[in-house]
């Protein structure tokens, strides 16, 4: 059945656009939140990354990172665990090389981080204990890094990278991943005793976040309840003048720790639910949009075309028939949205992976919320679309003639 | 072929509730060539349309080549229309978005008829009503009197037992409403095709087997012409 050209373009259009739009929420989402390169044990890790120290009576805060103090006393003697790595937030730093100035991200971390992240390694291998114990000056570096730094194509092994005035023997290079990965992503990483003013102090917050290994996923709500078990239990005590008598701090899921930091802070239990209902009614409002518009031209396309189904009713289309070929033309014209929405998608995905927004980055398209979109928009379209016209096949003719 | 028997016709709106037919009893043999008079407003459009199934009366039974059809189901009704019954429309009623081909195509389609054969009826039948060079036009590029042609040659491609036309000539100079004529004359004379015709035109009106008058949704009187 041919159609109107201008609402066929436009009703392709609309269901093109909230699906691509949709499937590359769905990218970032997925960039952001699912177990990919170097995180792959997501799954089974629990992160320590927010640790607020209260004052009740005087609604006082102070929150933050953990110091190593912390993580070594409290989170790394915890009975569950398979194995706790930790490493500082990442930090900027100036540095000199290959002739130019290079801008990098820097980290320290303890040698489990190595066991815990699976980068693949390109060169070199991870620093371990002794390295620690033997006091030795030693750097891990990403491929960008190494390109910048010391020139494509050429090994890094062995050579001195020179960062905040201290001159590190590069032993490892691994393949990055994109600074989304929030809580491993940097350019390099040392081992924890070379920084500086390494605390040694007794004060609970500092600039170090920790990964919780489970043994199996199963275990995860365990070393949850075993932490919750301990936090009251951790002596608090006043420095600054701030005199802290509640402790709030979690492990949670990589999910939860992110939109946990993002929106409320470490007391925020129930983030996941809050956030799934902010995203359900922010979808829902975002959804509706194009949804009452493609129901909309749908029906005004239905009532242009009534004169179209009396006068095919008057010469022999039954009920049936007529409901049939709007099932089928809604049918095409959503598989065919939906391929628009698929290329649109992947070309600005592709895009954006090249574009070097975000180094690393490494989004594509989401099957599962392909076909999820593609089923809601097939609803809508028999709904708008099929539905009324299924009504008025089914009065007399002339009243369709008549329009 | 069609026996009427007491139809009647009620429209209600809101306000009001307008008796377009009254009581009508007709009986239209097969092969016949009736013509419709009478005043605008009358119910000569309802009672074609109550024929051709495309309405349903409030009151009365339909007979159609001898079978009842109050109690026919859509599917029934659908291939009744399809295979028996050529309309041809007071306003065209041509599908805008399709070419002049594919809209003579139409009863066709609902037909188990290949493509191909589908092209070459409508074609025939373009060519009888002398459009065959129009065959790639869209309604919006006809005049009214090569619309309302195209109406016809899709009324008959499917060469129905019956043709009901409304005012087929209405929009025509006099030369070209002849033509029209002269078709529906031949489709009835070489293939005994029953037609009923509304008409404002009296002298297309005796060029009929027979002439009923409307008045107020009443039959009020019945000519026979010897032609
Ligand atoms: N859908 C409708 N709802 C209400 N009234 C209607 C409807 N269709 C027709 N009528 C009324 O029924 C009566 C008969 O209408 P009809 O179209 O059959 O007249 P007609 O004889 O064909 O007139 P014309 O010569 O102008 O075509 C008119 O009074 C008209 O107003
Ligand atoms: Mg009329």
């Amino acid at each position: 059945m041919q159609r109107r050209k201008m609402f066929t373009f436009i009703t392709l259009f609309g269901i093109s656009m909230t699906l691509s739009i949709l499937i590359v929420l769905a990218a970032f989402y997925e960039h952001i939140f699912s177990a990919s390169y170097p995180e792959i044990n997501r799954d089974r890790c629990l992160y320590a990354t927010l640790l607020e120290e209260e004052n009740t009576k005087e609604s006082g805060m102070r929150r933050g990172p953990m110091s190593l103090f912390y993580i070594n006393t409290y989170i790394k003697t915890l009975k569950t665990p398979e194995k706790v790595a930790y490493s500082t937030v990442p930090n900027t730093v100036n540095t000199y090389g290959n002739g130019k100035k290079i801008s990098l991200f820097f980290k320290y971390t303890d040698p489990i981080f190595w066991e815990i992240t699976q980068f693949e390694f390109l060169e070199g291998k991870p620093y371990t204990q002794r390295d620690i114990d033997n006091n030795e000056s030693v750097a891990i570096i990403n491929d960008e890094t190494r390109d910048d730094y010391f020139g494509k194509n050429v090994s890094a092994i062995g050579k001195t990278i020179e960062i905040n005035g201290q001159y590190l023997r590069v032993v490892g290079v691994v393949r990055g991943c994109p600074i989304t990965r929030l809580v491993v992503a940097a350019d390099v990483y040392m081992p924890w005793h070379l920084q500086k003013r390494a605390s040694v102090t007794n004060e609970l917050n500092g600039n170090y976040t920790a990964i919780i290994l489970a043994k199996t996923p199963a275990d995860l709500p365990k070393i949850q309840q075993e932490y919750a078990d301990l936090v009251p239990r951790i002596p608090l005590s006043e420095t600054g003048g701030f005199k802290p008598d509640k402790l709030n701090t979690s492990l949670s899921s990589y999910f939860d720790s992110i939109v946990r930091d993002m929106f409320f802070g470490a007391g925020g239990s129930s983030a996941r639910s809050r956030f799934y209902l902010f995203v359900v009614v922010f979808a829902l409002l975002f959804m509706s949009l194009p949804a009452i518009n493609l129901v909309n031209i749908n029906i005004s396309r239905i009532l242009e075309r009534a004169s179209e189904i009396g006068i095919r009713k008057a010469f022999g289309a039954s009920a049936q028939t007529l409901v049939t070929q709007f099932v089928i033309e809604n049918i095409i014209l959503t598989l065919f949205g939906g391929m628009v929405a698929i290329l649109i998608s992947a070309v600005f995905l592709w895009w954006f992976n090249n574009s070097n927004l975000i180094a690393y980055a490494d989004l594509a398209v989401n099957w599962t919320v392909v076909a999820v979109a593609l089923t809601l928009s097939l609803v809508f379209g028999l709904m708008s679309g099929v539905y009324p016209a299924w009504r008025m096949s089914r009065l007399p003719a002339v009243e369709a003639l008549k329009g | 072929m069609i026996h009427l028997k007491n139809i009647e016709k009620v429209y209600r709106t809101d306000t009001v509730e307008t008796l377009a037919l009254n009581n009508i009893t007709l009986q239209i043999e097969k092969g016949e060539f009736l013509s419709i008079m009478g005043p605008s407003g009358c119910g000569k459009s309802t009672l074609l349309n109550i024929m051709g199934l495309l309405d349903e009366p409030t009151k009365g039974q339909i007979n159609l080549d001898t079978q009842e059809i109050s109690d026919f189901s859509d599917k029934k009704l659908s291939r009744f229309r399809n295979q028996k019954i050529g309309f041809i429309f007071q306003s065209y009623h041509l599908i805008n978005d399709l070419p002049v081909l594919d809209n003579v195509e139409l009863p066709l389609l609902y037909r188990d008829v290949s493509s191909a054969e589908r092209r070459r009826l409508a074609a025939e039948a373009l060519e009888k009503v002398g459009l065959a060079n129009r065959m790639k036009h869209y309604p919006s590029q006809l005049s009214g009197g090569q619309k309302q042609r195209v109406a016809i040659a899709r009324a008959i491609v499917g060469q129905p037992e019956i043709i009901l036309a409304d005012e087929p000539t209405g929009n025509l100079d006099s030369a070209m409403g002849n033509e029209i004529m002269e078709i529906l004359e031949n489709l009835n004379r070489a293939d005994r095709t029953t037609i009923v015709m509304v008409t404002h035109d009296e002298n297309m009106a005796r060029r009929t087997h027979r002439l009923v008058r409307l008045f107020d949704g009443s039959l009020v009187s019945s000519n026979t012409f010897v032609n």
